[in-house]
């Protein structure tokens, strides 16, 4: 009844072929800017700003690459700890050699390495697919950890090891390192991942979103099509290896400020594509999805007890919340083997016929 | 959309609610404690929070406080994962923390720049960033009671006076992470300046059970003894490797992360002779750990499996690690003369704590470790360690305190701290005299 787009006539190709053609759809997400942009940075508390939101924006920009890679063309990937990895590392090779160039500036710059890492390490796309492409990028995620860890060059041969982030300024607010505000550091965030999510929207439904979806939907009849292979699954790699590093390197600038190599290991890549399939394979907003049911619901479970009054050690909660993730995963799984984008999408068909649906299902 | 956006509404409405910092009436000492009893590392970590919370609750029961002022300790699991560390800290912060003891290299390097800016002190007690030792540099972190080089420098000490280090061939097997590479500098220099030879033999961290090559390598370069830098599961390992090959265990020395029961109880009999650094006392016969059993671990107020797990290496040093924290507290209230201090007045405490033999014979802790004074400059306090021996079933000490070689490390870990703040120019530091 409230959902449904009768009335709502399309007079342009544009407006027919609009991100959002749905009224309902325009204004929620002009709700969701609006909370994210306005309502979040004044009334939200430094820990939802700080330990809530930049982590989830950070995982959802990852998963958007990962999604890229794994949902759009079909290239399953292991290796976005690793990419994420580059991203970071770059970033902080670029900020300490040209400290006086704008960090927003580097670390988008930075995922243009990330990019040439991934297309390097997606080159074995071109002739395995499937779990075999998968051991290869697993092979990334093993041989750039390595570096991370054995080339002293890369983190300046600090004693510690790690890198740690300098702090940088932006109009003179500090917006990185310790001194930056959850909230500002908060704003870089949301931005960037706002006009990256938009980007990769249009890219997707456009000429190249389409012949990756041909990829993985049948490379030979793409083939035939007139799709290459080669720079369809490559520029999958760069896209995807760009998205990641620049979360990398948001992760580590704008949410932890400092990293250990361990900080990109093979754990942080297997979150990440636990991310992309309860979310929801092929689905931008799956990537949200996942992302926040992944990070936030955790966090959530665990303040459960502590607001109910019940004294529970720390260490038990911890349990019974690993617990209750991995049976939600498996029930989600069973419910929608597609995801929670998925679930939304039925949801949405409900609600367009409600309340008479015209059908049994 | 729409119903997504109610979600994300309340979702955000419910979370701003619960999450607001709330002003708390404070009647009582916040103390956070960063625990990792779940994830891979839990075997070490539950020990020692057990350990930190028993002498708390023992100091609540006993004294009703630390001059009548109970201390409130909370955990927060971070696993030993570093976001989940900090996540811990920003929902605890709030709350009147009064230092952080973070447990983990990854989490310590995190939070170290963002205590000045909170005003509340971290306390690694001999990890994380050994630099940090340079209080002129790092007025908010404190490595008491010594940071891993002067670990380093006492073993080789302890060798030298075993026997003589010079013209002496030493193995130095590490776990291949920033924690188990950052004393090769210092070990480079000493075996230049003392005249030993080192081959180095790295374990990767995902091979920490299966060291049979690095051990193959151990057994053609022939050392005359070995040093190990290990942690978690890579220790009961290369203490097994060693035996096979027959390498005598009496010349085999861990650093304080390799040389818990945790690590030696998987090996057993055939870990016999292994030798291992530490500064926390070995055992229950300490009155403060006889009080400690009566007053929490007999009341049922204690975490521990059983009895015996009181007095085990990790849990005296997650004791040790409270005690200092609690001595620290007592500074502050006598120099702020406040009762209820808060994270500014703690760090002024932990600079100025002065646990002597005296002091600790008066807390009920005898011999327990040596004397830990620090200054403005110095947040290492002396940094002696002792060297413990398994003996198949327990650890024994067997030897007395050995002070670093401050003459050399020293320098070392001036120039580290300076390098440290090099690159952050509005890096907060201060004068000392």
């Amino acid at each position: 009844m409230f959902y449904r787009e009768a009335g709502q006539f399309k007079t342009s190709y544009a407006a027919d072929q609009a991100l959002l053609p749905i009224r309902q759809d325009r204004i929620g997400l002009g709700l969701i800017l609006f909370v994210a942009f306005v309502a979040i940075p004044l009334l939200a508390s430094d820990f939802l700003i700080g330990s809530i939101m930049i982590p989830f924006l950070v995982f959802a920009l990852a998963s958007v690459g990962l999604n890229i890679l794994t949902g759009y063309a079909g290239q399953l990937s292991l290796g976005t700890g690793a990419f994420m990895g580059v991203g970071a590392y770059s970033c902080y090779k670029l900020t300490t050699y040209f400290p006086d160039i704008n960090i927003l500036f580097m670390v988008l710059l930075s995922g243009v390495f990330s990019a040439a890492v991934g297309v390097v390490f997606g080159l074995p796309s071109l002739r395995i697919k499937g779990l075999y492409l998968a051991i290869t990028t697993l092979a990334a995620q093993f041989f750039l950890e390595w570096c991370f860890i054995r080339i002293g060059w890369l983190y300046n041969y600090n004693d510690s090891g790690a890198i740690e982030v300098p702090q940088r300024k932006l109009f003179d607010i500090a917006i990185t390192g310790a001194s930056a505000s959850p909230t500002v550091r908060y704003l870089v965030i949301v931005v960037l991942v706002s006009i990256m999510t938009l980007l990769a929207a249009n890219i997707l439904r456009g000429r190249i979103g389409r012949s990756w979806m041909m990829i993985r939907d049948m490379d030979i009849a793409a083939e035939l099509m007139g799709v290459r292979p080669l720079y369809a699954k490559l520029s999958a790699f760069a896209f995807s290896s760009y998205y990641c590093g620049v979360a990398g390197a948001l992760m580590v600038f704008f949410w932890i400020g400092s990293a250990e190599a361990e900080a990109f290991d093979i754990n942080h890549s297997l979150l990440v594509l636990f991310m992309v399939i309860i979310g929801g394979m092929g689905s931008l907003l799956g990537c949200f999805l996942g992302a926040a049911f992944i990070w936030v619901l955790p966090i959530i479970i665990r303040a459960v007890p502590p607001m109910l009054g019940l004294d529970v050690i720390a260490a038990t909660t911890e349990h019974v919340s690993n617990i209750i993730i991995g049976v939600l995963i498996i029930f989600f799984l069973i419910v929608e083997p597609h995801g929670l984008a998925r679930l939304w999408q039925i949801g949405k068909e409900k609600l367009r016929t409600w309340p008479f649906p015209y059908s049994s299902n | 959309m729409t119903k997504r956006t109610l979600l994300t509404l309340a979702a955000g409405v419910l979370a701003a609610g619960s999450w607001m910092p709330v002003a708390q009436a404070q009647d009582s000492l916040y103390m956070p404690s960063m625990t990792y009893r779940t994830g891979p590392f839990a075997g070490g970590g539950t020990p020692f929070a057990d350990g930190y919370a028993d002498y708390f609750n023992m100091l609540n029961e006993r004294d009703g406080g630390i001059n009548g002022v109970r201390i409130e300790v909370e955990e927060c699991e971070t696993a030993y994962n570093a976001q989940k560390g900090v996540e811990c800290y920003e929902a605890t912060k709030d709350k009147g923390a009064l230092a952080y003891s973070p447990l983990s290299t990854g989490i310590t390097l995190a939070l170290v720049p963002k205590a000045p800016i909170d005003e509340i002190p971290i306390f690694s007690m001999g990890y994380g960033l050994s630099a940090a030792a340079a209080g002129d540099q790092f007025p908010w972190t404190f490595v008491y009671p010594a940071s891993y080089w002067s670990q380093l420098s006492s073993i080789i000490k302890y060798i030298d006076d075993n026997g003589g280090v010079k013209g002496q061939k030493i193995g130095f097997i590490y776990l291949d992470a920033a924690y188990g590479k950052e004393p090769i500098p210092l070990l480079d220099q000493l075996a230049e300046s003392m005249g030993f030879e080192v081959a180095k033999f790295p374990v990767g961290v995902k091979e920490m059970q299966n060291q049979s090559s690095q051990w193959l390598n151990v057994r053609k370069e022939r050392p005359d003894w070995m040093i190990m830098w290990g942690w978690g599961a890579m220790n009961p390992t290369a203490i097994k490797e060693a035996a096979k090959i027959r390498f005598p265990l009496d010349r085999f020395i861990g650093n304080w992360w390799a040389g818990s029961n945790n690590d030696l109880n998987a090996v057993g009999e055939a870990g016999k002779g292994y030798l291992a650094a530490n500064f926390s006392g070995i055992g229950q016969d300490f009155p403060a750990l006889q009080d400690v059993l009566t007053h929490v671990v007999r009341a049922g107020k204690s975490k521990v499996a059983s009895e015996d797990d009181v007095g085990n290496v990790l849990y005296n040093r997650g004791l040790f690690n409270a005690v200092i924290l609690a001595e620290g507290v007592r500074v502050a209230q006598e120099m702020s003369g406040k009762k209820i201090i808060t994270g500014a007045d703690m760090r002024d405490g932990l600079e100025n704590i002065d646990l002597n033999e005296e002091r600790l014979t008066e807390l009920g802790l005898p011999g327990f470790t040596g004397a830990v004074k620090g200054s403005c400059a110095d947040h290492e306090g002396n940094g002696a360690i002792f060297i413990q021996q398994w003996n198949g079933s327990d650890w024994e000490k067997i030897s007395d305190l050995i002070a670093p070689m401050s003459d050399v490390v020293r320098p070392m870990l001036e120039e580290a701290a300076e390098a440290y703040v090099s690159d952050k120019p509005d890096w907060q530091s201060q004068t000392c005299n």
